[in-house]
């Protein structure tokens, strides 16, 4: 378990954060067509922000409490 | 699912759409990849090495069940019974999830079981755990199958693309994640497909309340629609010789969809199960399903609700268009590129979730329940794995076949989806009188077992057949999971007192009254108590909101 290359938080706070920007940059160049099919709301642009927080939520949860190591030894221990 | 009109729901996808839905499949692939590292022993690649924290496996395991028959099928109800369509989540799901966290699970994962049918095989002998295990594949790959279907019906009407070629393609991201990385790769796919799906609808009906006026404007909408006053309400019109969508009793919600369906659903259902059975330590798994069941509380808002507003904002829905349609429709209507894009994308990982959540609960029942014990005990663990990935190829294979066949025979694919749903319900039977009877024998639950699953199939034949008439087809489902369920325990009871009782001192560990994980009391004492509180509080949410909509 020293091996955990990667945790499910950080894919999906970097997806997230991805799909954040993307939507987000889409959202500020919509034009009026865009807007009008959205019943007059910025729907781009607000999913975009929403992702980007929710993204953020996910990095900042991954960084500040990883995976304790002893913590998966332990269990491991009592799982075999 | 029937077959959509092609034309009618294509979309205007762009690149920015295309590389959205291409981004997801990306990260579907590394996941697989990344997961294949870690995948050494039999343990990881069946139950993901028993390593996983309760948030992902409690989000995994309402994702399991957030496929193509949810997301799509119950918009469908939404249209088509209104507001009663919330009874499949507050009472059809939610106290079975609560009792299979606190009463059940102690005893499957404190038995270091791999699978439902392997506890059986512990509990009683290896032909029940046989016929179970041959049961549940079966229905698994059909279930597959269908799966896969519905999501070619959906790409086909969206984007254009012919039924065969999103079947192969489906079917290949599946094979490989799952090939790859086994159990972790479905579980960390499907959370992930959770929080897309759940980003990706909300959109879709905020913008659809808009569209039609706000809250009391949908109210007054569907009051004049079709369904009329009774759309409105879940519990006003139940009683008996009144009208309502469902055509049902409250006696048949609470009994039938509320005890016999919902319980032998969400206690023995293998697909689910598993995921709790990759939890870390005892506590995690017995909170896995009680933390599913927040979401699941809450799920109505993003499949009930956009079902009710495709009534009134879409002309025709339910005549001209089929309710299966109604939250294609909506995306189709309101949202621009970009969500247009996020929207497809949730929409394909259900389906492929759905899948998934069928291929790795087969391949694991295959292996550790057939392959093992009955064909070539006592090889190496490599070589488990091995067969593993094999009946994995197989799955998948055998469910795009299913997906193929499905295409053609639609009516008799919906029966034996149906069929395989009461199957549940002797399952739970066999289970119920185990825990709590020391006598009931191998022979018992092997002949109450195999009975119960013969009368609900006799029963509901001849319903079809008009032999017998039971009524609105939620009656037909209620009377024929409560048969099975009577059966089984009138065959398990009467067997069981002819012959022989399972030794003894194999029971401690498998019934109630026992402790079923003597090597961590205190952390399975510490687990109980939170789940008990958790699983009180998630009752009382599905209690008030029922207040909201009597």
């Amino acid at each position: 378990m020293l091996m955990r290359l990667f945790d499910l938080r950080m894919i999906i706070g970097v997806l997230f954060s991805v799909y954040g920007v993307i939507l987000t940059i889409t959202g500020a160049l919509d034009g009026s067509a865009e807007i009008a099919k959205g019943q007059g709301v910025r729907i781009n642009l607000w999913t975009g922000l929403v992702m980007l927080v929710i993204g953020a939520i996910f990095i900042v949860w991954d960084v500040t409490r990883p995976e304790k190591v002893e913590e998966a030894m332990t269990d491991s221990a009592t799982t075999e | 699912m029937h077959a959509l009109a092609a034309s009618h729901l294509r979309l205007s996808v762009n690149g920015l759409d295309y590389v959205i839905l291409a981004l997801y499949f990306l990260v579907v692939l590394g996941i697989g990849l990344a997961s294949r590292t870690r995948v050494k022993t039999a343990l990881d690649f069946f139950v993901a090495g028993r390593s996983m924290p309760a948030w992902v496996t409690g989000l995994a395991f309402v994702s399991a069940n957030l496929g193509a028959t949810e997301v799509i099928g119950q918009a469908a109800n939404g249209a088509e019974y209104g507001t009663m369509t919330v009874h499949y989540y507050w009472v059809g799901a939610i106290p079975a999830m609560v009792f299979l966290a606190i009463f059940m699970m102690p005893f499957y994962y404190g038995s270091k079981v791999r699978s439902v049918p392997e506890f059986l095989g512990r509990r009683y002998d290896g032909q029940t755990q046989l016929l179970n295990a041959i049961l549940f594949a079966i229905a698994q790959l059909l279930i597959a199958g269908i799966n896969l279907y519905a999501l070619a019906i959906v790409v086909q009407a969206m984007l254009g693309w012919p039924q065969w070629l999103s079947i192969v393609v489906a079917g290949a991201f599946v094979l490989f994640y799952i090939t790859l990385g086994g159990l972790e790769s479905a579980i960390y796919n499907e959370v992930l497909q959770f929080f897309v799906i759940v980003v990706a609808l909300i959109p879709v009906v905020l913008l659809s309340l808009k569209k039609v006026g706000g809250w009391s404007a949908m109210k007054a909408k569907i009051d004049a629609s079709v369904l009329g006053n009774p759309g409105l309400h879940a519990w006003r019109n139940t009683g008996f010789g009144s009208h309502n969508p469902m055509d049902a009793s409250w006696l048949s919600i609470v009994l039938g969809l509320g005890f016999v369906l919902s319980f032998g659903y969400w206690t023995t259902n293998f697909a689910e199960i598993q995921r709790a059975l990759s939890a870390k330590n005892m506590s995690a798994a017995r909170r896995t399903p009680v933390i599913a069941a927040y979401p699941k509380v809450f799920l109505p808002l993003i499949t009930v609700l956009p079902g009710m507003l495709a009534l009134v904002l879409v002309p025709g829905l339910g005549t001209s268009f089929q309710y299966n349609d109604a939250i294609p429709l909506l995306i189709r209507d309101v949202l621009p590129n970009g969500v247009l894009g996020l929207a497809l994308t949730g929409l394909l990982a259900s389906f492929m979730a759905g899948m998934a959540a069928n291929v790795s609960s087969f391949n694991t029942v295959m292996t550790t329940d057939i392959w093992e014990p009955f064909v070539r005990p006592g090889r190496s663990d490599e070589y488990y794995v091995r067969w593993g990935r094999v009946w994995t190829v197989v799955g998948v294979l055998a469910g795009i076949g299913t997906a193929f066949l499905a295409s053609t025979f639609s009516n008799l694919m919906n029966y034996m989806q149906t069929l395989f749903g009461f199957f549940n319900a002797p399952v739970f039977a066999t289970f119920l009188i185990g825990l709590m009877w020391r006598k009931m024998s191998g022979k018992g639950a092997f002949w109450g077992l195999l009975c119960g699953v013969l009368g609900a199939v006799l029963v509901y034949v001849l319903s079809l057949r008009h032999v017998i008439d039971l009524g609105s087809s939620l009656n037909v489902s209620f009377i024929v999971a409560a048969i099975g369920f009577a059966v089984d325990i009138v065959v398990s009871v009467l067997v069981s007192l002819v012959t022989r009782p399972i030794d003894a001192s194999r029971l401690p560990g498998l019934i109630w009254g026992t402790n079923p994980d003597p090597g961590s009391a205190a952390l399975s004492r510490a687990g109980r108590q939170s789940t008990i509180v958790l699983g009180i509080g998630v009752m009382l949410i599905a209690a008030i909101l029922y207040i909201f909509v009597f």
